[in-house]
């Protein structure tokens, strides 16, 4: 199956998600256009880290259609998917570095498993990708000797080796300090500029989302609140939106009689 | 309280049911990917080097003493009936068919068991197993096929070495401290052992390696969806006491089994 707007690079119709019997995602509807930077954001436990993984296929969808790059991967075999895959980058929140190797390795790794290019050709791309996040002359380091924020550009660099069109990040700027987050902003904006990339960020950093967000769409508790550009999430007057862009804690009322109900396990 | 015993009866009766289910199918990708050629070469040694070469000393001291104890408490039994000449049959029969699978195979299985369980686990713990799949990379070809391959290549090699350190261990204890002669130590061990018993050892061996692996790989490459795994540091070493516990309790029974089809 294939989707017909070939301006829409990932396309998220319908999406529910289970984790045993709790629903994480209710309809979740979601298109992401070529060459734009989309920021899915929210808070903690609103879902969009299980929208992203089930985007990437790692999570099977209780029901709904992806179509990713035109193809619909709901119903690919794991082969298939594993076809897809190679032509997007992912970077992980972690990083996921592996560590027994060191930063060259771990770059070189898609190139040594889908490519036959030879060693020198290799050591060059990986130079060049260390050059574009900044860390010429890591190569020969270990995961281990790398700061936290190092260790996400190595991810990068990893992400991009294969040239992708699309690239997905997990909370890129988490546990950083302000100053290496907006430097990793500047990046992931420098690399849709240069590469004409289609990147899809997740986080819950707010300036980390308005500073590199063509469009934002904002989950909370598994439904899609708003999706907009900067400005239209800025002034949107949904409540939920609001406490989240200012930091306002969820008051949600609660029924006393209810609470205690919860609390004691008695069944009214 | 017999309605929640029940419960949990059932829940473990379930849990027991999809684990085995997915244990055979998990087995079965691996195969597959064994069969399925080409095969990274350098990965596959540098796990016989971790499963094998780094027993290796372990493994030796180990075989060592076993063939010594053995010698001795052969030694001290056969003399009664005045019949040490048996001596090397009974050490040479004793590791070979029995003690030398399964004592290779429990050492193992606490030295690299642990460590591929808790390797794996730990992998995806952190995402990488995931990071793997997102690169279009199978984690079955990329970290199954040469664990798999090494560990049925590594344990029937370190059988080997155990049963002969062994059959030294019981020379230095039979011949040299005890007095019974070099000639009788050797002749009724040739006599008493032939190939099919030398055959059973290696057959065990090579079973036990396959079981080792694939327990410790499940264990850990399902950390996440296990019962006992769960995430974090505390899932990790959870699932790593479980495979030790669970491969040496298969082992030995394996080791009966084997034994009973096979002689």
């Amino acid at each position: 199956m294939e989707m017909n707007n070939h301006n829409e690079v990932i396309k998220v119709e319908d999406l529910v998600c289970h984790y045993g019997e709790r629903e994480i995602l209710h309809n979740v509807n979601l298109t992401v256009n070529a060459g734009e930077i989309m920021v899915i954001m929210g808070g903690s436990g609103s879902g969009k880290t299980t929208l992203l993984r089930t985007m990437l296929g790692l999570n099977k969808p209780s029901s709904g259609d992806i179509y990713l790059m035109e193809k619909h991967i709901c119903g690919l075999s794991q082969k298939e998917l594993y076809k897809i895959r190679q032509q997007f980058g992912v970077s992980f929140q972690g990083g996921a570095l592996f560590s027994s190797m060191s930063v060259r390795e771990n770059i070189q790794l898609p190139l040594c498993e889908h490519t036959r290019l030879d060693r020198n050709t290799m050591d060059i791309m990986c130079r060049l990708k260390l050059e574009v996040v900044n860390l010429s002359g890591f190569e020969n380091l270990m995961p281990a000797e790398l700061s936290g924020g190092m260790l996400k550009r190595v991810a990068l660099a990893r992400a991009i080796i294969m040239d992708p069109k699309l690239l997905f990040f997990d909370e890129p700027s988490a546990g950083l300090d302000p100053v290496v987050s907006a430097e990793l902003d500047e990046l992931i904006v420098r690399l849709k500029n240069a590469m004409n990339m289609t990147i899809v960020v997740v986080t819950h950093e707010l300036e980390s989302a308005f500073r590199i967000a063509d469009r934002i769409t904002v989950l909370d508790q598994g439904n899609v609140l708003i999706t907009g550009t900067v400005d239209e999430v800025k002034n949107c007057k949904i409540e939920r939106v609001q406490n989240l862009l200012n930091r306002r804690p969820r008051n949600d009322q609660v029924d006393a009689d209810e609470y205690m109900r919860r609390l004691t396990g008695t069944v009214s | 309280m017999i309605r929640y015993n029940i419960q949990k009866l059932g829940a473990n009766v379930i849990d027991f049911v999809q684990t085995t289910g997915m244990m055979g199918i998990f087995l079965t990708n691996c195969l597959r990917q064994m069969l399925t050629p080409p095969h990274k070469i350098m990965s596959i040694i540098k796990q016989i080097h971790f499963i094998g070469g780094r027993s290796t000393i372990i493994i030796i001291f180990t075989g060592l003493f076993t063939g010594m104890v053995l010698a001795l408490q052969g030694y001290h039994n056969l003399k009664d009936f005045g019949s040490t000449d048996l001596l090397g049959s009974a050490v040479g029969l004793g590791l070979i068919q029995e003690l030398g699978p399964v004592l290779t195979a429990l050492m193992v299985i606490g030295r690299a068991g642990s460590a591929i369980c808790a390797e794996l686990g730990i992998m995806r713990h952190s995402e990488q197993i995931d990071a793997l799949e997102c690169m279009g990379i199978d984690p079955f070809r990329f970290l199954m096929v040469p664990r798999y391959y090494a560990a049925i290549i590594a344990l029937p090699m370190l059988t080997f070495i155990f049963d002969v350190v062994g059959i030294m261990g019981g020379y230095l204890v039979g011949v040299v401290l005890m007095g019974v002669s070099e000639g009788s130590y050797f002749q009724g061990m040739y006599s008493s052992v032939d190939w099919s018993d030398v055959q059973l050892g290696l057959v065990k061996s090579f079973i036990f390696g396959l079981l080792i692996i694939w327990i410790a790989t499940f264990k850990g490459y399902f950390l996440h969806v296990l019962k006992a795994g769960g995430h974090g540091a505390e899932g990790v070493s959870r699932v790593t006491t479980d495979t030790v516990v669970l491969s040496s309790v298969v082992i030995l029974a394996s080791d009966y089994l084997v034994g009973t089809i096979m002689l």
